[in-house]
């Protein structure tokens, strides 16, 4: 389907597009504004583009390093996705493998590796969205009702900091807070006179780990889309609140937070069109095989089959499910949020 | 800071009518926003305090706040280490090159982008934010790599990601809003489009290409994954793929831990000491650039 609309704009392409449009003279808007999906002659249309491609040779030129990039580099593999359906192998390539229909589909959802990986993705989503989406909205609530600017700077500016350090920091920096022998939370458990805990072995605390540590890292930057829609309350609400005597809890329950509700529904509805993309780059520096029970997702279940063990068909079979279904998600998202809120997402 | 902070929060009210209720609350949630903001702060200080400190007093849990035993025995051991520099420089590589390859590609394809009399921008505008929602995955980008001979190339790392559709709607959003009155005006004066873009356009949209710079020098800094795939030779891989290796690969090599035990430094110290070395140029740095970050999440209101 991209390939195809892809091959309708490269070069002159836009002929074979308007090949069976019926003319229709009253569309012949200047050229510049009329979509290129209809034409008044073709003939007219190819010299309409001509000129125009004549006239914005520069802008072509400048636009060109761009797309040969989108088309090499993302479009390209869109077109190797049809190895989901082919029997791949590495010497015979792409086109030269053989067809096999739904095979590697069948070999995946009978996978209970992938069931389960499936399971595991969705529950961590779900569990992201209960415990992590809330915190960003709670702290910029809370940063607003600090009054005192440096102190208000100096911790918004502190709070940022961990969204842009590597995964591979924070995966380092959780090995070594819950190592069992050095680590500092094992050694407060022991202080305490607690058994100490093995915890990135226990697939019970992997879930807990991975989301805790996300909405440390993630939590203050995040609030900063909240702030900015709290600056954009009319302060003249707050002023006559306060001369009725509303207390600041009063006046963050019935102003700030309505005010919010719109920005907060839009998250919430991008954060369900993302319900199938967890941070795999995170969850591979922090399982290991005791957790993968708990912690596998898909996609690292397709570096593994893909990447690891040069199932290419199967992982490739898996990453076409993954984009099906996260592109299904998207766009149910954007036409909840244009019933929702009249605009789209994008 | 904490101190003044908690007692200057009632007193710099803009307005005297708070009540008592309302200060109990001010001072909760100042704690509570101090807690939080400490409890962010305290890995950072714990591994600084764990890179200075002594490999005995680490791994026997004497550190938890400040160092015990100051030493600077890790940072030697990590500096005379050539395999860290290595990486530490092929990051810089791929972070600059990266950057302006990325820079050099997106800037002049938005900017046309932007333009209302461009034939097929809609659909091009079109398929450039479909990559958002529609990516063909692991594999099949792995493999089209492979095809194209870039496994193992620094030339693949710098091109294979120098460009996302997020980013150009950005510059693009940006660039379009720019009052039509400076294209006009350029026009009259005999501008082509590259002069158009070359002198009114990118000065204009320097925040938004700071911006979009900024986000890619990041990426590069922390990306660790694909260089990981695609990288086979010890030589070309950045910092990200070296701390991998030692703080999250070694620490089930047992004979790697305790190899480097002396009383001077430990396992423990050396990778705190390296992660304290890799997260120092964005602590430097991320201060004077942060207005910038906000600036790109207010400006990515993406919009078709």
């Amino acid at each position: 389907m991209a390939d195809a609309a892809l091959d309708r704009e490269s070069g002159g392409g836009s002929v074979r597009v308007m090949d069976g449009v019926i003319a229709t003279p009253e569309l012949a808007a200047p050229p510049a504004l009329r979509s290129t999906h209809q034409g008044s002659g073709i003939r007219k249309a190819v010299r309409t583009l001509l000129s125009d491609m004549r006239r914005d040779w520069q802008l072509y030129v400048l636009l060109a390093p761009m797309i040969i990039w989108f088309v090499v580099f993302l479009y390209t593999p869109m077109y190797g996705l049809q190895i989901a359906f082919k029997q791949y192998s590495l010497f015979r390539g792409i086109e030269g493998s053989p067809w096999v229909g739904f095979d590697n589909f069948v070999a995946l959802f009978s996978n209970e590796y992938f069931l389960r990986a499936v399971k595991n993705t969705l529950l961590i989503s779900l569990y992201s969205l209960v415990f992590a989406f809330p915190i960003p909205i709670i702290l910029a609530l809370m940063f607003n009702e600090i009054h005192h600017q440096g102190f208000r700077r100096i911790a918004q500016t502190i709070t940022y900091l961990p969204h842009f350090i590597s995964v591979v920091i924070i995966a380092g920096l959780v090995v070594s807070f819950l190592s069992p022998t050095t680590g500092i939370v094992n050694i407060i458990l022991d202080r305490l006179g607690f058994e100490k805990i093995y915890f990135l072995t226990i697939p019970e605390y992997f879930r807990p780990i991975f989301i805790g540590s996300n909405i440390w890292k993630e939590a203050g930057f995040d609030s900063i889309v909240y702030l900015a829609a709290i600056a954009g309350i009319n302060p003249a609400l707050y002023e006559s609140a306060r001369m009725d005597g509303a207390s600041r809890l009063q006046m963050i329950r019935y102003i700030t937070l309505p005010s919010l509700l719109p920005v907060i529904m839009i998250m919430l509805i991008i954060r369900v069109g993302q319900l199938i993309e967890v941070n795999f780059e995170y969850i591979i520096l922090l399982y290991q095989p005791a957790t993968f029970e708990t912690a596998d997702v898909i996609s690292t279940f397709i570096y593994r089959a893909g990447l690891q063990n040069n199932q290419y068909a199967l992982g490739t079979a898996a990453d076409l499910f993954n984009a099906v279904v996260a592109l299904v998600l998207v766009v149910g998202a954007n036409w909840l949020s244009r019933r929702y809120s009249q605009h789209s997402v994008w | 800071m904490s101190a003044r902070a908690l007692t200057s929060d009632t007193s710099h009210e803009p307005f005297n009518l708070y009540t008592r209720g309302d200060r109990i609350f001010g001072f909760a949630n100042t704690a509570l926003l101090l807690l939080f903001v400490l409890s962010t702060l305290y890995p950072f200080v714990y591994i600084l305090s764990a890179s200075l400190s002594s490999g005995f007093a680490v791994t026997s849990g004497q550190v938890t706040l400040w160092p015990v035993d100051v030493t600077l025995a890790a940072y030697e051991y990590v500096l005379a280490d050539q395999k860290f520099w290595i990486a530490y420089g092929n990051t810089l590589f791929y972070a600059f090159f990266g950057t302006l390859t990325s820079l050099l590609i997106m800037v002049p394809g938005a900017f046309a982008l932007s333009r209302a009399r461009l034939r097929g921008r809609r659909i091009i505008g079109f398929l450039v934010a479909f990559t958002m929602w529609f990516h063909a995955g692991l594999i099949p980008f792995f493999l089209n790599i492979r095809d194209l001979g870039l496994l193992d190339a620094r030339i693949g790392i710098v091109l294979a990601f120098a460009c996302n559709a997020f980013s150009v709607i950005l510059l693009r959003n940006y660039f379009e809003s720019v009052p039509a009155s400076f294209e006009e005006a350029a026009r009259i004066d005999g501008a082509s489009d590259f002069q158009l873009l070359w002198k009114i356009f990118i000065p204009l949209a320097k925040p938004a290409i700071m911006t979009v710079a900024l986000l890619c020098l990041v990426s590069r800094w922390n990306g660790y994954f694909w260089a990981m795939v695609l990288l086979r030779s010890e030589e070309k891989v950045p910092l990200q793929v070296y701390l991998k290796r030692t703080i999250v690969d070694m620490r089930s090599d047992d004979s790697f831990a305790s190899g480097l035990m002396s009383t001077e430094y430990s396992f423990e110290t050396i990778t705190a000491a390296i992660m304290v070395v890799s997260i120092l140029p964005i602590v430097i740095v991320f201060p004077y650039v942060q207005k910038y970050f906000n600036k790109g999440i207010t400006l990515g209101g993406v919009k078709e």
